[in-house]
């Protein structure tokens, strides 16, 4: 077991009931992200979009996250107030199922980073109507002690065939060198 | 490299369903910058004088300002130009919203349509791939509908979409073009789109847009935000609700409606209701927006707030702008939720909402004195409220009167007779103007109203108070953060103007002091235009974050072109020149340019005739309002004093103009 620790988590905020759907964060968030820094703008290039369905009146920011290989199984819809959102609209996945989060050019996953080295993420700073808001909480976290690269490896392996397929093709392969 | 800009028009020829992407000139940008200025010039290269508006010749040019899609903030302005049926003259309406910014992101800085389509299609561009594709399944529908229909169709909720509605397919003269938070309304652009037969055009683009110099840009652009900021925090005092702060008119937001309800005209802008707002309705009409109103909602890269999503009971959701809140309430002597309720309509039809009201409470005026009679209202309710969505339907079907109606009062009464022109008693250059009656001529309006080629006065306003302080210590504070005024002079003036007394309008004010007032008003507005800056933060509000001074600066760290406050205010001269010497070649002189004779009770004829003559000389035009030889020769527009050379345009022995002629082909 690891030993307790605090740690600092940086959270965005986000009152969906504040957004009046301007996009401002992803102009400010593609600005900050490009290369040179602020030499241009594309908000298919920003790590949050605006779900935006004005005659419905929804309007979720969401924020890129984890880059996911697959497909969800299966995609549920939620109803709020009435109204009906795609469980997409809260997922932070960049994923084969639909373009969000991708590079354009070269369809890359991209990922919120809350703006390294900034006082607070661009996108909350832009943001004059406080729909984000940004906030750092300390958390008290169990500092994990951390495996090895061959172990992770063998635990894949361990959860893929089985600890007895493994040992078995282990003590095959170390019989077959020395052979 | 382009900054700013992609550097790249789509022209599309409806009649040959051909598509071209077309490399523009760079030299263009840095003399007319773009937006207004650039559609400016493609008018006058190409839609000779002569071509009516429904013309295959005539072209539709929706053109991005040049900084939409750099992170400035409330930049995301189309400027549609064209020549309108029911002026005769240069229409450049806007619209904000995102769609302009989308097309940048797209690749292209306008699209470009010319021709004519034999049926009806819609235009599909997305990045590299345009395509024009059938709409024969969009017919007759609603403008948000369209929308809705296309974005579901393509796939592509993320995709922006400008689209008519019926009044547009049917030509009427005031359609509008919608774009759902926001519309290009004025001067009848949409029939001009209808009769291209192009229903909508949706867009998506997923490319770069590069600044030139970007930690200068970002810095300004931060610079503005937090003078928004610090606007909102602190709002002008001594001025009324919607003048204090920033955004276009927070009508959305505001409740209190004496000022508007008790100083604007009821029914055909006649009647104003001094007493009206009182407690009750205060209470009924604030119960009836917090109903219907699910969201304050703004355009692109703005925090202003300026619009709603409304639901009014069992209609579908629509949105609405400025003061389309009362137009209609107004002009049928009504409450707010038949108000709220008819612009539902209104909005699918896709139609103008100063026009469309007047043009309807017209039409009940010359029932109630008898020039119109039972016969032309076939089958209309008795009770008022169902009149006004009875005749909305015969315009926008352009059905029995309603086909009349549908070219706007000035046309209509010339077609009805019998007396009915004393009733189109509210236009400026055969256009609708707001409905407002005043006392007393005041001379900043009277030059603004009279020579203003937007033909719409709110935007042409701005930046300077409309109306003296009382004392002088609320002067002296309101110029003392006042450093948005282009010279110093311009406080002097609004320091010494009173209420009464020797220093009070209509001579004071003088007239030079209100050429200077005018023409800073006026090319600052220009300046947005072309930039495709929403005049909410700019060119209407007092103390805005964009100014003169700052403008340049913006110019040239995000397109890249060497920009100081001279060479932009030349610039702008340049193309505000060039809108005024399209409209000479069309025919417009100084008869056109009056206010509705009532629009104020005491005019002053003799100061009036000298604020036009010294305002046109001011500006280097002739007494007939067209620019000079010399004042041409010192913009770069030689090319315009040949063709009027050519033409016999400002000569000596310039003959009577042009007869007026309807578009209607």
């Amino acid at each position: 077991m690891g030993e307790k620790k605090m740690k600092k988590v940086k959270t965005i905020k986000v009152d969906v009931d504040k957004c009046h759907g301007c996009r401002a964060c992803e102009v400010a968030c593609s600005a900050f992200h490009a290369a040179p820094q602020y030499s241009s703008n594309n908000p298919a290039r920003s790590r949050v979009r605006v779900i935006r369905e004005p005659i419905k009146d929804i309007y979720v920011p969401v924020y890129a996250g984890e880059n996911a290989k697959a497909e969800c199984m299966g995609r549920d819809k939620y109803v709020i107030d009435g109204k009906e959102y795609d469980e997409c609209a809260f997922c932070r996945a960049s994923c084969p199922s639909r373009d969000l989060f991708k590079e354009p050019d070269s369809g890359l996953p991209l990922k919120c980073d809350m703006c390294e080295g900034e006082e607070e993420p661009l996108c909350v700073k832009w943001c004059l109507v406080d729909a984000l808001t940004y906030e750092e909480r300390e958390e008290e976290v169990e500092e994990e002690v951390k495996p090895e690269d061959v172990e992770i490896g063998l635990e894949a392996l361990v959860d893929k065939y089985g600890l007895e397929q493994v040992m078995d093709t282990v003590a095959r392969r170390s019989l077959s060198k020395k052979g | 490299m382009r900054y700013a800009e992609t550097g790249f028009n789509l022209e599309i020829d409806l009649s040959r369903g051909n598509i071209e992407r077309v490399e523009t000139d760079p030299r263009d940008t840095e003399l007319y910058l773009g937006g207004l200025g650039t559609n400016a010039k493609i008018l006058w290269d190409r839609v000779p004088p002569e071509t009516e508006p429904f013309s295959p010749d005539n072209l539709l040019i929706f053109g991005t300002g040049l900084l939409c899609g750099t992170p400035a903030t409330g930049c995301n302005r189309t400027i549609v130009s064209t020549f309108s049926p029911q002026t005769q003259l240069m229409a450049y309406s806007m619209m904000g919203g995102f769609w302009a910014p989308e097309l940048k992101y797209a690749g292209y800085d306008k699209v470009i349509l010319r021709g004519k389509s034999p049926q009806l299609v819609y235009i599909w561009i997305n990045n590299d791939k345009v395509e024009i594709r059938d709409a024969a399944h969009l017919q007759g529908k609603g403008a948000v509908e369209t929308a809705e229909i296309l974005l579901q169709e393509l796939k592509e909720p993320k995709a922006q979409v400008v689209a008519i509605g019926l009044a547009g397919e049917n030509r009427v003269y005031f359609a509008s073009i919608e774009q759902g938070r926001s519309s290009a309304s004025r001067g009848g652009i949409g029939a001009v789109m209808g009769d291209k037969g192009v229903k909508a055009i949706v867009v998506r683009g997923t490319k770069d847009i590069n600044v030139a110099r970007p930690a200068e840009f970002m810095e300004l652009c931060t610079e503005v935000l937090q003078y928004i900021k610090f606007r909102n925090e602190n709002p002008v005092p001594g001025v009324m609700p919607i003048l204090a702060g920033l955004g276009s008119p927070q009508e959305m937001k505001v409740h209190d409606e004496k000022w508007h309800t008790e100083n604007f005209m009821w029914g055909n802008s006649r009647t104003r209701r001094k007493d009206f707002w009182n407690e009750e309705i205060a209470r009924q009409w604030t119960e009836t927006l917090d109903t219907m109103r699910r969201r304050l909602i703004s355009c692109f890269n703005c925090p202003m707030t300026c619009g709603a999503t409304i639901q009014p009971p069992g209609r579908s959701t629509y949105m609405m702008k400025c003061f389309s809140k009362l137009t209609y309430t107004m002009a049928a002597m009504s409450d707010l939720e038949f108000g709220l309720g008819i612009a539902q309509s209104a909005t699918e039809y896709g139609v103008d909402a100063f026009s469309a009201p007047q043009v309807m409470a017209f039409a009940l005026e010359l029932y109630e004195a008898g020039i119109l009679t039972d016969q032309d209202f076939p089958g209309m309710p008795a009770d008022n409220e169902g009149r006004f969505y009875w005749l909305l339907d015969r315009i926008a079907r352009r059905e029995g009167i309603g086909d009349v109606l549908a070219n706007g009062t000035y046309w209509a009464a010339r077609q009805i007779g019998k007396g009915a022109e004393a009733y189109a008693h509210n236009n400026i250059k055969k256009h609708e103007q707001l409905p407002l009656k005043l006392s007393m001529l005041n001379p900043i309006y009277f030059l603004m109203y009279a020579t203003g080629e937007k033909i719409n006065i709110t935007q042409i306003e701005g930046q300077f108070p409309q109306a003296p302080f009382a004392t002088k210590e609320e002067r002296e504070a309101f110029v003392e953060d006042w450093f948005q005024v282009p010279d110093e002079k311009f406080k002097q003036y609004f320091l010494d103007w009173e209420i009464r007394g020797e220093k009070s309008m209509p001579y004071y004010p003088t007239v030079p002091m209100c050429c200077d007032i005018v023409d800073w008003q006026e090319r600052m507005h220009y300046i947005d235009d072309a930039l495709g800056m929403c005049a909410g933060l700019s060119s209407f509000p007092l103390k805005p974050p964009y100014h003169i001074h700052n403008y340049p600066k913006f110019i040239s760290a995000g397109a890249g072109v060497d920009m100081d406050e001279a060479k932009l205010t030349q610039a702008a001269k340049r193309y505000r020149t060039l809108v005024r010497a399209i409209n000479i070649r069309r025919g417009m002189r100084r008869k056109d340019e009056k206010p509705p004779e009532d629009h104020w009770k005491k005019r002053f004829p003799e100061l009036e005739k000298e604020l036009l003559d010294t305002y046109y000389n001011f500006k280097g035009w002739n007494n007939q309002g067209i620019p000079t030889e010399e004042s041409l020769h010192e913009l770069g527009l030689d090319y315009v004093s040949e063709d009027f050379g050519q033409r016999g345009i400002g000569s000596d022995q310039e003959g009577t103009p042009a007869e007026e002629t309807s578009a209607d082909t």
